[in-house]
């Protein structure tokens, strides 16, 4: 098994360097002068359809996905606790399924809170 | 239980099939969709490269090479040049895990299908780091956008696998490929048809493009990018269809199995073929706003993976062993009950939505 993961680390080795070489090749060709290079200030200004650009990017802005992201870390780990659950069902028989059935519901109360709160909701 | 014996041998070979694999179906797909999107809305696509403009990738690809590097004065260069990398390595480590057929796949994990999971989520932060190191206000939103989509998208896409581990009985790919002596897709429709929209969103095809929805932010995260950075982005994006499509292919299609034809052939054809319905997907749904995407997935796709779960379960329970020809007219039946039921339960805002 770990000979396994070996073969996965190895690959993402390779997967790197395969990485990193595509994006070097203009770098590379740059110096041999076939990819072009003139800077110039408009060229490197942000983009926004021919308008100047008013004030920062980096700014605090109301970001709505706030409470999306604390339901999902909830629900995630849930999914996480899943799957060890359903690889070993057919073993585990019926306790394991009741067992299983009170833990979810318990996590399911809290969805159906945020639900009635109309935290789903785009407001 | 690999082809080849020998560990660096096995490792040498697979690495470079990968490799091959991914960058000639990469180019495939592009050909694929412009060809196939061209013909239903009754153009040509492109056809003067090579015949019938086979040779368009290639030219693509050299153009791309050939482009200026642009980078944004006011953005952050070490992110800006990190971001396409982060994005890249995790979709094409994906491929490790997939199977061609029987004992042909680079590394057989036990745990293949929670790895296709948990290193397909680092992609995210490729995007988010591209959207950011831009410094522009566009591609901000539009990497906001992706990361609220794939974080919604992947409970309900987490569940729909797990139907199919219940029905499995294991994590590896090769096992799950080996246990469809029925397809799932007739055992596990809705779970199919949930892991099919969720993927769809997971990897931003077409219903679920906001990320790069051009009437809106232009280009998304990507509007800053040029050259070999944007392609390596475009590269991302067809790969994870690539990973979609042989997901969606190992998981209910039944993988390598088929009649007549070597397995690996029928891999490659059912890959083929659920790229082409994406293809067809994209020509015929519009896109989706970003309050009905996120409703559909917290409101619709949520509850009904886990009762299509907790149903599952069950029937594992109840057929111990395989389950019999019965349970496809039975799961088909509770999909449309379900589906007919939700739809009427649960209503997405239509019309305007006053910000």
């Amino acid at each position: 098994m770990l000979a396994d993961f070996g073969l996965v680390a190895l690959f993402l080795i390779v997967a790197i360097i395969f990485a990193v070489s595509t994006i070097l090749i203009p770098v590379t060709l740059k110096y041999i002068r076939v990819v072009p290079k003139k800077p110039s200030a408009a060229k490197s200004s942000t983009y926004e359809c021919g308008m100047t650009t008013i004030g920062k990017t980096w700014v605090q802005f109301n970001f709505r996905y706030y409470f999306y992201a604390l339901l999902f870390v909830a629900l995630d780990v849930l999914v996480l606790f899943l799957y060890p659950w359903a690889v070993g069902l057919r073993d585990l028989g019926l306790f394991a399924f009741v067992g299983m059935l009170i833990f979810i519901a318990i996590v399911i109360v809290g969805y159906i809170y945020a639900w009635r709160k109309r935290v789903l909701e785009w407001q | 239980m690999y082809l080849l014996d020998n560990y660096w041998i096995h490792f040498a070979v697979f690495t470079v099939v990968i490799i091959a694999f991914v960058l000639t179906m990469v180019m495939g797909f592009i050909y694929i969709e412009r060809r196939f999107l061209g013909f239903i809305q009754i153009r040509m696509g492109p056809n003067r490269t090579g015949p019938f403009g086979l040779l368009q990738p290639v030219a693509d690809a050299i153009k791309v090479l050939l482009k200026e590097d642009i980078i944004p004065a006011k953005g952050d260069k070490l992110v800006f040049w990190l971001a396409p990398l982060v994005a890249f390595v995790p979709v094409f480590m994906i491929f490790a895990v997939v199977p061609f057929q029987r004992g042909a796949l680079l590394a057989d994990l036990n745990v293949g299908i929670l790895y296709v999971v948990a290193v397909s989520s680092i992609i995210a932060v490729g995007v988010f780091m591209a959207g950011w190191s831009s410094n522009n206000k566009y591609s901000l939103v539009g990497a906001m956008r992706d990361v609220a989509q794939l974080v919604s998208y992947e409970i309900p896409l987490g569940l729909a696998i797990l139907s199919v581990v219940l029905l499995a009985g294991s994590l590896s790919l090769t096992r799950i490929v080996e246990a469809q002596s029925i397809p799932f897709i007739l055992l596990q429709p809705l779970g199919f048809l949930i892991f099919f929209i969720a993927a769809l969103a997971e990897v931003n095809r077409t219903p679920f493009d906001l990320l790069e929805a051009d009437s809106e932010i232009v280009a998304g995260f990507n509007i800053e990018y040029s050259g070999m950075k944007f392609a390596m982005f475009f590269l991302t994006e067809y790969c994870e269809a690539l990973v979609l499509s042989a997901l969606v292919t190992t998981l209910f299609l039944g993988g390598w199995r088929g009649p007549l034809l070597p397995p690996f052939l029928w891999f490659i054809i059912k890959v083929v073929a659920v790229f082409m319905f994406v293809a067809w997907i994209r020509a015929t749904i519009p896109r989706l706003r970003i309050d009905q995407v996120m409703g559909f997935a917290w409101k619709g796709l949520l509850p009904l993976a886990l009762i299509n779960l907790l149903i599952t379960a069950l029937e594992v329970l109840v057929w111990k062993g395989t389950l019999p020809w019965l349970v496809i007219f039975l799961n088909i039946a509770i999909m449309a009950v379900l589906i007919l039921f939700w739809s009427r339960f649960s209503r997405l805002g239509g019309g305007r939505v006053e910000v």
